[in-house]
Protein backbone atom coordinates (compact mmCIF):
# COMPACT_ATOMS: atom_id res chain seq x y z
CA UNK A 1 0.00 0.00 0.00
CA UNK A 2 1.45 3.30 -0.78
CA UNK A 3 2.51 5.64 1.80
CA UNK A 4 -0.44 8.30 1.60
CA UNK A 5 -2.96 5.45 2.46
CA UNK A 6 -1.12 3.75 4.86
CA UNK A 7 -1.94 7.47 6.28
CA UNK A 8 -5.24 7.72 5.98
CA UNK A 9 -5.65 4.08 7.36
CA UNK A 10 -3.81 4.98 10.38
CA UNK A 11 -6.52 8.09 10.16
CA UNK A 12 -9.21 5.31 10.11
CA UNK A 13 -7.94 3.99 12.85
CA UNK A 14 -7.74 6.44 14.92
CA UNK A 15 -11.25 8.03 14.25
CA UNK A 16 -13.08 4.39 14.75
CA UNK A 17 -11.22 3.92 17.98
CA UNK A 18 -12.17 7.41 19.02
CA UNK A 19 -15.73 7.14 18.20
CA UNK A 20 -16.35 3.50 18.96
CA UNK A 21 -13.59 3.13 22.20
CA UNK A 22 -16.61 3.87 24.45
CA UNK A 23 -19.33 1.80 22.81
CA UNK A 24 -16.79 -1.19 22.91
CA UNK A 25 -15.04 -0.93 26.45
CA UNK A 26 -18.95 -0.63 27.65
CA UNK A 27 -20.47 -3.37 25.84
CA UNK A 28 -17.16 -5.65 26.46
CA UNK A 29 -17.05 -4.94 30.08
CA UNK A 30 -20.96 -4.82 31.09
CA UNK A 31 -21.16 -8.82 30.98
CA UNK A 32 -18.33 -9.46 33.47
CA UNK A 33 -18.07 -6.05 34.87
CA UNK A 34 -14.44 -6.23 33.73
CA UNK A 35 -13.57 -2.71 32.98
CA UNK A 36 -9.22 -3.18 33.03
CA UNK A 37 -9.60 -6.87 30.88
CA UNK A 38 -12.08 -4.98 28.22
CA UNK A 39 -9.65 -2.30 27.54
CA UNK A 40 -6.32 -4.36 27.25
CA UNK A 41 -8.47 -6.66 24.89
CA UNK A 42 -9.83 -3.75 22.66
CA UNK A 43 -6.03 -2.12 22.81
CA UNK A 44 -4.70 -5.47 21.48
CA UNK A 45 -7.87 -5.32 18.54
CA UNK A 46 -6.25 -1.85 17.87
CA UNK A 47 -2.86 -3.40 17.49
CA UNK A 48 -3.99 -6.22 15.45
CA UNK A 49 -5.66 -3.09 13.10
CA UNK A 50 -2.93 -1.66 12.84
CA UNK A 51 -0.86 -4.33 11.47
CA UNK A 52 -4.17 -5.92 9.68
CA UNK A 53 -5.90 -3.22 8.06
CA UNK A 54 -2.95 -1.25 6.05
CA UNK A 55 -1.90 -4.80 4.56
CA UNK A 56 -5.53 -6.29 3.36
CA UNK A 57 -7.14 -2.55 3.75
CA UNK A 58 -10.12 -1.42 5.98
CA UNK A 59 -12.50 -3.92 6.73
CA UNK A 60 -16.16 -2.91 5.66
CA UNK A 61 -17.63 -2.68 9.08
CA UNK A 62 -14.68 -1.75 11.16
CA UNK A 63 -16.20 -1.81 14.53
CA UNK A 64 -17.70 -5.20 13.97
CA UNK A 65 -13.90 -6.24 13.38
CA UNK A 66 -12.86 -4.80 16.09
CA UNK A 67 -14.93 -6.55 18.57
CA UNK A 68 -14.37 -9.56 16.83
CA UNK A 69 -10.89 -9.47 17.68
CA UNK A 70 -11.23 -7.83 21.20
CA UNK A 71 -13.48 -10.64 22.31
CA UNK A 72 -11.33 -13.45 20.70
CA UNK A 73 -8.76 -11.74 22.88
CA UNK A 74 -10.69 -11.17 25.82
CA UNK A 75 -11.53 -14.64 26.08
CA UNK A 76 -7.92 -15.52 26.17
CA UNK A 77 -7.23 -12.95 28.81
CA UNK A 78 -9.74 -13.33 30.88
CA UNK A 79 -9.18 -17.75 30.58
CA UNK A 80 -5.39 -16.76 31.47
CA UNK A 81 -6.23 -14.96 34.92
CA UNK A 82 -8.71 -16.78 36.22
CA UNK A 83 -7.16 -20.61 35.23
CA UNK A 84 -4.78 -20.00 38.35
CA UNK A 85 -7.79 -19.54 40.52
CA UNK A 86 -11.11 -20.58 39.15
CA UNK A 87 -12.50 -24.51 38.69
CA UNK A 88 -13.76 -25.92 35.92
CA UNK A 89 -17.29 -24.95 36.13
CA UNK A 90 -16.43 -21.37 36.91
CA UNK A 91 -14.48 -21.57 32.94
CA UNK A 92 -17.89 -22.73 31.33
CA UNK A 93 -19.65 -20.16 33.37
CA UNK A 94 -17.32 -17.53 32.03
CA UNK A 95 -17.37 -19.54 28.57
CA UNK A 96 -21.08 -19.05 28.49
CA UNK A 97 -21.34 -15.42 30.05
CA UNK A 98 -18.55 -14.52 26.42
CA UNK A 99 -21.24 -16.26 24.41
CA UNK A 100 -23.44 -13.54 25.10
CA UNK A 101 -21.04 -11.06 23.68
CA UNK A 102 -22.16 -11.14 20.22
CA UNK A 103 -21.10 -9.77 17.77
CA UNK A 104 -23.07 -7.84 15.03
CA UNK A 105 -23.02 -4.55 13.57
CA UNK A 106 -25.66 -3.23 15.89
CA UNK A 107 -24.64 -4.74 19.15
CA UNK A 108 -26.12 -2.48 21.95
CA UNK A 109 -24.75 0.64 22.92
CA UNK A 110 -24.03 0.35 26.70
CA UNK A 111 -22.34 3.39 27.21
CA UNK A 112 -24.76 4.93 29.28
CA UNK A 113 -24.52 1.75 31.90
CA UNK A 114 -21.03 2.50 31.66
CA UNK A 115 -21.44 6.08 32.64
CA UNK A 116 -23.21 5.42 35.57
CA UNK A 117 -20.73 2.74 36.94
CA UNK A 118 -18.06 5.40 36.31
CA UNK A 119 -20.10 7.53 38.67
CA UNK A 120 -21.08 5.24 40.95
CA UNK A 121 -22.04 6.54 44.24
CA UNK A 122 -19.49 3.44 45.83
CA UNK A 123 -16.89 5.04 43.74
CA UNK A 124 -14.64 7.90 44.94
CA UNK A 125 -16.09 10.99 43.54
CA UNK A 126 -12.78 12.15 42.70
CA UNK A 127 -12.10 9.12 40.57
CA UNK A 128 -15.25 9.78 38.56
CA UNK A 129 -14.19 11.94 36.01
CA UNK A 130 -11.12 10.17 35.34
CA UNK A 131 -12.44 6.56 34.97
CA UNK A 132 -15.25 8.41 32.43
CA UNK A 133 -12.24 9.78 30.44
CA UNK A 134 -10.52 6.57 30.23
CA UNK A 135 -13.28 4.16 29.49
CA UNK A 136 -15.65 5.85 27.53
CA UNK A 137 -13.00 8.16 25.85
CA UNK A 138 -10.05 6.30 25.80
CA UNK A 139 -7.81 8.71 27.25
CA UNK A 140 -4.63 7.27 28.60
CA UNK A 141 -4.07 7.67 32.46
CA UNK A 142 -0.80 9.55 32.01
CA UNK A 143 -2.74 12.31 29.35
CA UNK A 144 -5.41 11.93 32.53
CA UNK A 145 -2.84 12.47 34.90
CA UNK A 146 -1.56 15.73 33.80
CA UNK A 147 -4.69 17.32 33.45
CA UNK A 148 -5.69 16.58 37.47
CA UNK A 149 -2.17 17.51 38.33
CA UNK A 150 -1.49 13.99 39.86
CA UNK A 151 1.54 11.86 39.46
CA UNK A 152 0.52 9.55 36.39
CA UNK A 153 1.82 6.68 38.39
CA UNK A 154 -0.35 7.77 40.83
CA UNK A 155 -3.61 8.44 38.06
CA UNK A 156 -2.50 4.97 37.22
CA UNK A 157 -2.65 2.82 40.31
CA UNK A 158 -6.09 4.91 41.56
CA UNK A 159 -7.70 4.21 38.32
CA UNK A 160 -6.74 0.33 38.37
CA UNK A 161 -7.94 0.77 41.99
CA UNK A 162 -11.19 1.75 40.77
CA UNK A 163 -11.88 -0.96 38.40
CA UNK A 164 -10.76 -3.47 40.47
CA UNK A 165 -13.67 -2.57 42.71
CA UNK A 166 -16.23 -2.14 39.84
CA UNK A 167 -15.19 -5.86 39.07
CA UNK A 168 -14.89 -6.95 42.52
CA UNK A 169 -17.25 -4.63 44.30
CA UNK A 170 -20.62 -5.99 42.94
CA UNK A 171 -21.04 -2.69 40.98
CA UNK A 172 -23.84 -3.20 38.59
CA UNK A 173 -23.91 -1.85 35.46
CA UNK A 174 -27.22 -0.73 34.70
CA UNK A 175 -29.10 2.46 34.44
CA UNK A 176 -30.56 3.33 37.55
CA UNK A 177 -34.70 2.77 38.87
CA UNK A 178 -36.46 5.93 38.23
CA UNK A 179 -36.15 6.72 41.94
CA UNK A 180 -32.73 7.55 42.47
CA UNK A 181 -32.11 8.20 39.06
CA UNK A 182 -31.71 12.12 39.79
CA UNK A 183 -29.10 11.55 41.83
CA UNK A 184 -27.49 9.25 40.24
CA UNK A 185 -27.66 11.31 36.86
CA UNK A 186 -26.83 14.39 38.88
CA UNK A 187 -23.37 12.57 39.66
CA UNK A 188 -22.82 11.91 35.51
CA UNK A 189 -23.32 15.37 35.22
CA UNK A 190 -20.84 17.04 37.79
CA UNK A 191 -17.92 14.04 36.63
CA UNK A 192 -18.33 15.57 33.07
CA UNK A 193 -19.21 19.21 34.17
CA UNK A 194 -15.64 18.65 36.23
CA UNK A 195 -13.49 17.44 32.77
CA UNK A 196 -15.01 20.74 31.43
CA UNK A 197 -13.91 23.18 34.60
CA UNK A 198 -10.17 21.22 33.98
CA UNK A 199 -9.98 21.90 30.06
CA UNK A 200 -11.11 25.84 30.84
CA UNK A 201 -9.35 26.51 33.76
CA UNK A 202 -6.37 25.11 31.27
CA UNK A 203 -6.61 27.50 28.68
CA UNK A 204 -4.00 29.34 29.23
CA UNK A 205 -1.08 26.70 28.62
CA UNK A 206 0.47 27.04 25.30
CA UNK A 207 -0.16 23.11 24.70
CA UNK A 208 -3.55 22.15 23.79
CA UNK A 209 -4.21 20.03 26.87
CA UNK A 210 -7.29 21.99 28.33
CA UNK A 211 -8.85 22.71 25.14
CA UNK A 212 -8.87 19.18 24.24
CA UNK A 213 -10.59 18.23 27.79
CA UNK A 214 -13.37 21.31 27.14
CA UNK A 215 -14.42 19.54 24.02
CA UNK A 216 -13.98 15.74 25.12
CA UNK A 217 -16.38 16.66 27.93
CA UNK A 218 -18.50 18.53 25.41
CA UNK A 219 -18.37 15.18 23.29
CA UNK A 220 -19.08 13.23 26.38
CA UNK A 221 -22.26 15.75 27.07
CA UNK A 222 -23.45 15.03 23.33
CA UNK A 223 -22.73 11.22 23.79
CA UNK A 224 -25.43 11.39 27.20
CA UNK A 225 -27.90 13.40 25.35
CA UNK A 226 -28.17 11.09 22.60
CA UNK A 227 -28.48 8.23 25.30
CA UNK A 228 -30.85 10.36 27.50
CA UNK A 229 -32.97 12.76 25.01
CA UNK A 230 -35.71 13.07 27.77
CA UNK A 231 -33.57 14.11 30.77
CA UNK A 232 -33.72 18.56 30.76
CA UNK A 233 -30.47 18.42 32.84
CA UNK A 234 -28.85 16.58 30.27
CA UNK A 235 -29.46 19.72 27.73
CA UNK A 236 -28.84 22.01 30.22
CA UNK A 237 -25.52 20.20 31.00
CA UNK A 238 -24.64 20.94 27.14
CA UNK A 239 -26.22 24.64 27.03
CA UNK A 240 -24.04 25.95 29.79
CA UNK A 241 -20.99 24.04 28.26
CA UNK A 242 -21.53 25.17 24.95
CA UNK A 243 -22.01 28.75 26.03
CA UNK A 244 -18.95 29.04 27.87
CA UNK A 245 -17.05 27.17 24.78
CA UNK A 246 -18.31 30.10 22.33
CA UNK A 247 -16.46 32.63 23.90
CA UNK A 248 -13.50 31.04 23.87
CA UNK A 249 -11.48 32.89 21.59
CA UNK A 250 -13.03 36.08 23.32
CA UNK A 251 -10.90 35.48 26.67
CA UNK A 252 -7.31 36.00 25.69
CA UNK A 253 -6.28 39.55 23.84
CA UNK A 254 -4.00 39.12 21.20
CA UNK A 255 -0.99 39.19 23.10
CA UNK A 256 -2.25 36.33 25.30
CA UNK A 257 -3.59 38.90 28.17
CA UNK A 258 -6.81 37.70 29.74
CA UNK A 259 -9.53 39.45 29.18
CA UNK A 260 -12.12 39.39 31.85
CA UNK A 261 -16.09 38.08 30.47
CA UNK A 262 -16.96 42.04 31.12
CA UNK A 263 -14.35 43.06 28.63
CA UNK A 264 -14.97 40.69 26.24
CA UNK A 265 -15.53 41.99 22.53
CA UNK A 266 -18.76 39.53 21.78
CA UNK A 267 -17.81 39.98 17.81
CA UNK A 268 -15.30 37.34 18.51
CA UNK A 269 -17.92 34.88 20.54
CA UNK A 270 -19.43 32.04 18.02
CA UNK A 271 -22.63 32.68 17.53
CA UNK A 272 -23.33 29.23 16.37
CA UNK A 273 -22.26 28.12 19.18
CA UNK A 274 -24.63 30.26 20.64
CA UNK A 275 -27.39 29.63 18.79
CA UNK A 276 -26.86 25.55 19.62
CA UNK A 277 -26.76 26.57 23.06
CA UNK A 278 -30.04 28.37 23.34
CA UNK A 279 -31.83 25.63 21.07
CA UNK A 280 -30.68 23.16 23.91
CA UNK A 281 -31.42 25.38 26.78
CA UNK A 282 -35.28 25.86 25.50
CA UNK A 283 -35.51 22.16 24.52
CA UNK A 284 -34.64 21.93 28.60
CA UNK A 285 -36.96 24.35 29.69
CA UNK A 286 -39.54 23.10 27.74
CA UNK A 287 -39.81 20.30 29.87
CA UNK A 288 -40.61 21.90 32.90
CA UNK A 289 -37.88 20.71 35.38
CA UNK A 290 -35.84 23.06 36.17
CA UNK A 291 -32.33 22.17 37.59
CA UNK A 292 -28.48 23.15 38.95
CA UNK A 293 -27.13 23.02 34.89
CA UNK A 294 -29.99 24.83 33.15
CA UNK A 295 -29.68 27.89 36.06
CA UNK A 296 -26.16 27.63 35.18
CA UNK A 297 -27.05 27.96 31.41
CA UNK A 298 -29.21 30.63 31.79
CA UNK A 299 -27.13 33.01 33.78
CA UNK A 300 -24.34 32.02 30.66
CA UNK A 301 -27.80 33.08 28.45
CA UNK A 302 -27.73 36.69 30.07
CA UNK A 303 -24.52 36.86 29.47
CA UNK A 304 -24.16 35.84 25.87
CA UNK A 305 -27.21 38.35 25.54
CA UNK A 306 -25.10 41.18 25.05
CA UNK A 307 -24.02 40.42 22.01
CA UNK A 308 -27.17 41.60 20.96
CA UNK A 309 -28.12 44.33 23.21
CA UNK A 310 -24.93 45.82 24.00
CA UNK A 311 -25.78 45.31 28.06
CA UNK A 312 -25.75 43.02 30.75
CA UNK A 313 -28.92 42.30 32.53
CA UNK A 314 -27.15 41.98 35.99
CA UNK A 315 -30.82 41.61 37.78
CA UNK A 316 -31.73 38.89 35.95
CA UNK A 317 -28.23 37.28 36.84
CA UNK A 318 -28.88 37.92 40.27
CA UNK A 319 -32.42 36.27 39.97
CA UNK A 320 -30.77 33.13 38.55
CA UNK A 321 -27.91 32.76 41.45
CA UNK A 322 -30.84 33.01 44.01
CA UNK A 323 -32.34 29.96 42.40
CA UNK A 324 -29.42 28.14 42.11
CA UNK A 325 -28.28 28.79 45.49
CA UNK A 326 -31.60 27.43 46.89
CA UNK A 327 -30.28 24.12 44.77
CA UNK A 328 -26.45 24.17 45.14
CA UNK A 329 -25.27 26.30 47.43
CA UNK A 330 -21.57 25.75 46.50
CA UNK A 331 -18.79 28.32 47.50
CA UNK A 332 -18.78 29.27 43.84
CA UNK A 333 -22.46 29.72 43.59
CA UNK A 334 -22.37 31.82 46.30
CA UNK A 335 -19.30 34.02 44.74
CA UNK A 336 -20.84 34.35 41.52
CA UNK A 337 -23.78 35.46 43.62
CA UNK A 338 -22.08 38.11 45.26
CA UNK A 339 -20.21 38.97 42.02
CA UNK A 340 -23.75 39.71 40.41
CA UNK A 341 -25.13 41.55 43.47
CA UNK A 342 -22.29 43.62 43.50
CA UNK A 343 -23.20 44.82 39.91
CA UNK A 344 -26.98 44.55 40.34
CA UNK A 345 -27.38 46.14 43.62
CA UNK A 346 -23.88 48.02 44.13
CA UNK A 347 -20.40 46.82 45.87
CA UNK A 348 -21.35 47.26 49.17
CA UNK A 349 -24.28 44.48 48.88
CA UNK A 350 -22.07 42.44 46.71
CA UNK A 351 -19.28 42.60 49.68
CA UNK A 352 -22.21 41.57 52.40
CA UNK A 353 -22.89 38.76 50.85
CA UNK A 354 -19.03 37.55 50.29
CA UNK A 355 -18.53 38.78 54.09
CA UNK A 356 -21.65 35.93 55.00
CA UNK A 357 -19.25 33.23 53.40
CA UNK A 358 -17.45 31.08 55.97
CA UNK A 359 -13.75 32.59 55.49
CA UNK A 360 -12.18 29.05 56.51
CA UNK A 361 -13.93 27.55 53.39
CA UNK A 362 -12.67 30.62 51.36
CA UNK A 363 -9.22 30.68 52.43
CA UNK A 364 -8.09 29.17 49.62
CA UNK A 365 -10.65 29.69 46.80
CA UNK A 366 -9.29 32.03 44.50
CA UNK A 367 -12.20 33.46 43.07
CA UNK A 368 -13.37 34.47 46.05
CA UNK A 369 -10.41 36.81 46.63
CA UNK A 370 -10.43 38.16 43.34
CA UNK A 371 -14.39 38.99 43.48
CA UNK A 372 -13.52 40.01 47.23
CA UNK A 373 -10.55 42.34 45.49
CA UNK A 374 -12.49 43.99 43.00
CA UNK A 375 -15.47 45.62 45.67
CA UNK A 376 -13.20 46.51 47.76
CA UNK A 377 -12.00 48.21 44.98
CA UNK A 378 -14.88 50.14 43.59
CA UNK A 379 -15.41 51.21 47.37
CA UNK A 380 -11.88 52.79 47.26
CA UNK A 381 -11.12 50.37 50.60
CA UNK A 382 -7.71 50.54 48.78
CA UNK A 383 -5.45 48.49 51.50
CA UNK A 384 -8.09 46.16 51.85
CA UNK A 385 -8.56 45.40 48.24
CA UNK A 386 -4.44 45.48 48.29
CA UNK A 387 -4.73 42.78 50.86
CA UNK A 388 -7.40 40.81 48.94
CA UNK A 389 -5.39 41.33 45.61
CA UNK A 390 -2.54 39.36 46.95
CA UNK A 391 -4.44 36.90 48.03
CA UNK A 392 -6.41 36.23 44.82
CA UNK A 393 -2.39 36.38 42.69
CA UNK A 394 -1.30 34.16 45.20
CA UNK A 395 -3.65 31.45 44.58
CA UNK A 396 -4.33 31.51 40.95
CA UNK A 397 -2.47 29.41 38.64
CA UNK A 398 -2.46 31.01 34.99
CA UNK A 399 -0.20 33.37 34.51
CA UNK A 400 -2.28 35.51 32.25
CA UNK A 401 -4.75 35.93 35.19
CA UNK A 402 -2.03 36.74 37.71
CA UNK A 403 -0.63 39.42 35.48
CA UNK A 404 -4.00 40.83 34.86
CA UNK A 405 -4.37 41.17 39.11
CA UNK A 406 -1.43 42.42 39.31
CA UNK A 407 -2.16 45.19 36.69
CA UNK A 408 -5.62 46.07 38.88
CA UNK A 409 -4.23 45.75 42.15
CA UNK A 410 -1.97 48.82 41.32
CA UNK B 1 3.42 15.79 56.33
CA UNK B 2 6.28 18.36 54.94
CA UNK B 3 6.95 18.84 51.47
CA UNK B 4 9.89 20.99 50.32
CA UNK B 5 9.39 22.65 46.84
CA UNK B 6 12.14 23.39 44.89
CA UNK B 7 12.13 26.19 42.65
CA UNK B 8 13.80 26.29 39.07
CA UNK B 9 14.37 29.24 38.06
CA UNK B 10 15.30 30.15 34.42
CA UNK B 11 17.94 33.16 33.78
CA UNK B 12 15.30 35.84 33.13
CA UNK B 13 13.32 35.33 36.40
CA UNK B 14 17.01 34.94 38.42
CA UNK B 15 17.86 38.53 36.33
CA UNK B 16 14.80 40.05 38.07
CA UNK B 17 15.96 40.24 41.22
CA UNK B 18 18.24 42.78 40.40
CA UNK B 19 15.13 44.77 40.11
CA UNK B 20 13.42 47.44 42.72
CA UNK B 21 11.04 44.89 43.50
CA UNK B 22 8.12 46.19 41.60
CA UNK B 23 8.10 43.55 38.70
CA UNK B 24 5.78 40.92 37.80
CA UNK B 25 7.68 38.24 38.76
CA UNK B 26 8.45 39.60 42.54
CA UNK B 27 5.13 40.80 42.54
CA UNK B 28 3.43 37.11 42.26
CA UNK B 29 6.26 35.97 44.99
CA UNK B 30 5.24 38.42 47.54
CA UNK B 31 1.38 37.47 46.90
CA UNK B 32 2.10 33.54 46.92
CA UNK B 33 4.01 33.84 50.41
CA UNK B 34 0.80 35.54 51.51
CA UNK B 35 -1.50 33.32 50.64
CA UNK B 36 0.65 30.52 51.90
CA UNK B 37 1.11 31.90 55.01
CA UNK B 38 -2.51 32.81 55.41
CA UNK B 39 -3.47 28.91 54.20
CA UNK B 40 -1.55 27.98 57.50
CA UNK B 41 1.07 25.44 55.63
CA UNK B 42 4.13 27.59 55.64
CA UNK B 43 6.85 25.73 57.37
CA UNK B 44 10.07 27.93 56.03
CA UNK B 45 11.94 28.53 53.15
CA UNK B 46 14.51 30.71 51.25
CA UNK B 47 15.93 31.74 48.12
CA UNK B 48 19.39 30.93 47.24
CA UNK B 49 22.02 33.11 45.53
CA UNK B 50 22.08 33.23 42.26
CA UNK B 51 23.53 30.02 40.63
CA UNK B 52 26.89 31.52 39.72
CA UNK B 53 27.82 32.36 42.96
CA UNK B 54 27.81 28.23 44.00
CA UNK B 55 30.89 25.96 44.14
CA UNK B 56 29.98 22.95 43.95
CA UNK B 57 32.89 20.51 46.22
CA UNK B 58 33.25 16.86 45.33
CA UNK B 59 36.03 14.10 46.76
CA UNK B 60 37.66 12.04 43.97
CA UNK B 61 40.36 9.56 44.95
CA UNK B 62 40.70 11.36 48.27
CA UNK B 63 41.24 14.58 46.68
CA UNK B 64 38.88 17.52 46.36
CA UNK B 65 37.23 18.56 43.33
CA UNK B 66 36.14 22.07 43.46
CA UNK B 67 34.43 23.37 41.01
CA UNK B 68 33.10 27.12 40.19
CA UNK B 69 29.35 27.48 39.54
CA UNK B 70 26.37 24.81 40.41
CA UNK B 71 26.14 21.11 40.47
CA UNK B 72 24.49 20.86 37.17
CA UNK B 73 24.58 22.85 34.25
CA UNK B 74 21.28 23.79 32.30
CA UNK B 75 19.14 26.40 31.74
CA UNK B 76 16.95 26.11 35.00
CA UNK B 77 18.59 26.53 38.30
CA UNK B 78 17.65 26.15 41.86
CA UNK B 79 16.57 29.24 43.13
CA UNK B 80 15.57 28.43 46.41
CA UNK B 81 13.27 26.19 48.35
CA UNK B 82 9.89 26.12 50.68
CA UNK B 83 9.22 24.01 52.95
CA UNK B 84 5.16 23.37 53.52
CA UNK B 85 3.16 21.30 56.15
CA UNK B 86 0.25 19.87 53.87
CA UNK B 87 -2.06 16.69 53.89
CA UNK B 88 -0.89 14.96 50.79
CA UNK B 89 1.39 14.89 47.74
CA UNK B 90 -2.20 16.03 45.96
CA UNK B 91 -2.56 19.32 47.91
CA UNK B 92 1.29 19.73 47.41
CA UNK B 93 1.03 19.48 43.90
CA UNK B 94 -2.29 21.93 43.95
CA UNK B 95 0.36 24.31 45.99
CA UNK B 96 3.42 23.84 43.43
CA UNK B 97 0.92 24.69 40.95
CA UNK B 98 0.03 27.80 42.03
CA UNK B 99 3.93 29.18 42.62
CA UNK B 100 5.17 31.58 40.11
CA UNK B 101 7.66 29.35 39.20
CA UNK B 102 5.82 27.02 37.81
CA UNK B 103 4.68 28.84 34.80
CA UNK B 104 8.70 30.61 34.47
CA UNK B 105 10.19 27.69 35.35
CA UNK B 106 9.63 24.06 37.05
CA UNK B 107 8.78 23.26 40.95
CA UNK B 108 9.88 20.23 41.94
CA UNK B 109 7.47 18.80 44.88
CA UNK B 110 9.68 16.46 47.71
CA UNK B 111 8.71 14.97 50.94
CA UNK B 112 11.29 15.76 53.38
CA UNK B 113 12.36 12.40 55.17
CA UNK B 114 12.31 12.85 58.60
CA UNK B 115 13.29 9.18 59.38
CA UNK B 116 16.84 9.79 57.59
CA UNK B 117 16.93 13.44 59.73
CA UNK B 118 16.28 11.08 62.97
CA UNK B 119 19.27 9.05 61.82
CA UNK B 120 21.76 11.77 61.50
CA UNK B 121 20.46 14.14 64.42
CA UNK B 122 20.08 11.12 66.40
Amino acid sequence: MSGSGQESTHRTIERVARESYGRLVAYLSSHTRDVASAEDALSNALVAALTTWPRDGVPQNPEAWLLTAARHSLIDLVRHQRVATASEPTLLLLGEELKEVTVSADFPDERLKLLFVCAHPAIDPAMHTPLMLQTVLGLDAARIAYAFLVSPTTMGQRLVRAKTKIRDGGIQFEVPQAHELPQRLDAVLEAIYAAFGIGWDDMAGVDQRGRDLAEEAIWLARVLLHLMPGEAEVRGLLALMLHCEARRSARRGPDGRYVPLSEQDCQQWSLPLIEEAERCLAEASSRGRTGRFQLEAAIQSVHAERARSGRTEWVAIMLFYEQLIRISPTLGTRTGYAAAVGEASGAEAGLAVLDGIDLDAASAYQPYWAARAHLLQRLAKTSEAVDAFDRAIGLAEDPAVRQFLLQRRG
Amino acid sequence: MQFALLIYESPEAFATRNNDGTDAYTGAWRAYYKALVEAGIYVGGDPLEVPETGTTVRLKEGKRRVQDGPFADTKEQLGGFTILELPSLDAALDWAARCPAASAGAVEVRPLAPATKLRITG
